[in-house]
């Protein structure tokens, strides 16, 4: 008798069709991020503006559904915004792992929201988090881009 | 006839307390018998005195089971004497003692490590902190994709500054025995020392140190049905007397002054501070164990259960198996990938329906590298495992690709 699907429908279609999984030519900030628990890793790669506007994003790597859908999902969200509201998401989604998010902070968390069950699920929390501390850390390491 | 595994598994109370898991994570750490928990209880609760410092009969009786634990681990791998046993923590500490004592004393600045692509991270990282501190190089030795070392290439690594070569007698990725005779064999004519990692191959088969003629083999109590905590160096006389001591302070001392100190006789001489005795009796015990039922049947259920789940393997579509395609090669350990599905979503489904598996890189990342891969499943068994075990297994893994949205 087949198994149900493991995972929900919209972390499986990131997963199986990634929009925002390539390289990125341009890019002026890259990070690379490892999950070393179970050999996930990605490098995150953004372009961003002198304003701070991140005008575009892109991930490569290998990692689990999970890793590669979050990273994948935090791409679109922030893709277009700049680095104060990037990094709001990121703790917001944060806060949705750490079971403390409130419905309308859900709201603004669109699509991510579907990995809000991976708090559920600690030893996958790494995975789900890995490309947004990626990000987090890349800004972090490098305030002023040029 | 094939002994019934449920006559070894009434003896493991960890399967009667998780009825519904499927245990296949052997290689990681395996259970222990009652009668292991029990010796290890007995020592805590009734027994507990320090051996070796005491006067009165509790002591002497500790020091002597202590002392008869490292006999049963001196006659289990045929060493020549108990004081080339030496108790650690486990074989992590055991390859970091002879790599932290042997830099300076055996290695010097210009010498070469040769140390086999397949190696776990702990017969590895030790060798290259020490290169560090002592001004070697490590170089390495390449397998074949199927995990076989060629003596030849071994022949060919060697040069006249190889001083030692460090080397797994069975992978924790591809369940092969490397023919360690011969591998020594050819180190020794080039005068280099042969540190063996024995943590996966002596919980499965008959491991005889003085015909391997290896200098060093490390081990693990906890993957051969002991306790954690527990784990022994093995190393000739000669050489571990010609090693300073690793760890100083108490009981591996003979005498000590306010300017410094002699060392104590093997083997306390590698073997500082309180010991750990109820490990040590407890793994006393999981010997006494393996020569009750013997490595025969242990190892015709192993191989048994290892033919079922290759076979197994085979009939589905996408498994791809690392290592070689004959059972007889695995010794109870496959590891394996699904295309498209990544295996920590293997072990996570896995894990979903009650079946333990490992994921990731199994603390031998070179050796992914070498291979190109990122991370692989890992399924290792044990003689107490079953044929239920292997089919619920087997079922699961032909649905994962359907699970993870693929059509076929
Ligand atoms: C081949 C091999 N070597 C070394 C080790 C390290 O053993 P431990 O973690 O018990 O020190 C392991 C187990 O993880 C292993 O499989």
């Amino acid at each position: 008798m087949p198994i149900k699907p493991f995972y929900n429908d919209i972390l499986m279609d990131h997963h199986h069709h990634p929009a925002h999984k390539h390289e990125l030519p341009d890019a002026n900030l890259t990070l690379r991020g490892v999950n070393p628990s179970c050999g996930d890793q990605i490098t995150l790669h953004l372009l961003v503006n002198d304003a701070g506007i991140i005008q575009d994003g892109s991930f490569t790597g290998d990692g689990c559904a999970i890793s590669q859908a979050s990273a994948d999902i935090m791409l679109d969200l922030i893709i277009g915004k700049d680095q104060t509201n990037a990094l709001h998401l990121c703790s917001l989604f944060m806060k949705m792992i750490r079971e403390t998010v409130s419905d309308s902070e859900l709201e603004e968390l669109e699509e991510a929201g579907a990995l809000q069950d991976i708090s559920h699920m600690p030893a996958r929390v790494k995975c789900a988090v890995l490309g947004w501390h990626t990000m987090e850390e890349a800004f972090r390491s490098q305030p002023t881009i040029h | 006839m094939l002994e019934s595994p449920d006559n070894f598994r009434k003896d493991f109370p960890f399967f009667a307390q998780n009825p519904d898991l499927v245990y296949l994570d052997n290689s990681a750490t395996s259970q222990a018998p009652s009668c292991v928990i029990d010796r290890l209880n007995r020592y805590e609760q009734l027994q507990k005195a320090s051996p070796f410092r005491g006067l009165y009969p509790l002591s002497v009786q500790a020091t002597d089971d202590y002392e008869h634990a490292r006999n049963l681990v001196r006659d289990f791998i045929h060493a020549g004497s108990g004081e080339e046993i030496i108790f650690t923590r486990n074989a992590t500490e055991s390859l970091n003692l002879v790599a932290y004592c042997a830099g300076n004393a055996l290695i010097h600045a210009g010498d070469e490590i040769l140390v086999g692509i397949t190696e776990h991270h702990s017969n590895m990282i030790p060798w290259q902190q020490m290169a560090r501190r002592t001004g070697a190089r490590v170089r390495y030795l390449t397998c074949s994709r199927e995990g076989a070392f060629n003596p030849d290439d071994l022949e060919q690594s060697l040069t006249d500054r190889t001083r030692l070569v460090a080397i797994t007698q069975m992978s924790n990725v591809f369940g092969q025995i490397n023919d360690l005779r011969t591998l020594t064999q050819i180190a020794h004519r080039r005068n280099a020392l042969v540190v063996a990692d024995g943590c996966q191959s002596v919980p499965h088969i008959p491991v005889n140190v003085r015909e391997l003629d290896v200098d060093f083999l490390a081990f693990s109590g906890h993957k051969m049905l002991g306790p954690t905590g527990i784990g022994v160096l093995y190393g000739k006389k000669d050489l571990l007397n010609r090693l300073p001591p690793f760890l100083t302070g108490g009981e591996m001392i003979e005498e000590v002054t306010t300017e410094g100190a002699t060392w104590a006789p093997l083997p306390q001489k590698f073997e500082a501070g309180t010991v750990n005795t109820g490990g040590a009796l407890a793994l006393g015990e999981a010997i006494a164990y393996y020569n009750r039922v013997g490595f025969d049947a242990m190892m015709a259920r192993e191989s048994a259960l290892t033919r079922r789940l290759m076979t197994g393997m085979a009939d589905i579509p996408h498994v791809q198996i690392i290592g070689s395609p004959k059972p007889e090669l695995h010794h109870g350990l496959v590891t394996f990938t699904i295309d498209g599905v990544h295996p920590h979503d293997v072990s996570a489904i896995m894990a979903d329906h009650g079946i333990a598996i490992r994921a990731g890189h199994h603390c031998a990342q070179p050796l992914h590298a070498y291979l190109g891969l990122n991370a692989t499943c890992r399924a290792s068994l044990m003689f107490y495992n079953t044929e239920a075990d292997v089919d619920a297994f087997l079922n699961i893994l032909s649905e994962i690709r359907g699970a993870m949205g693929y059509a076929d």
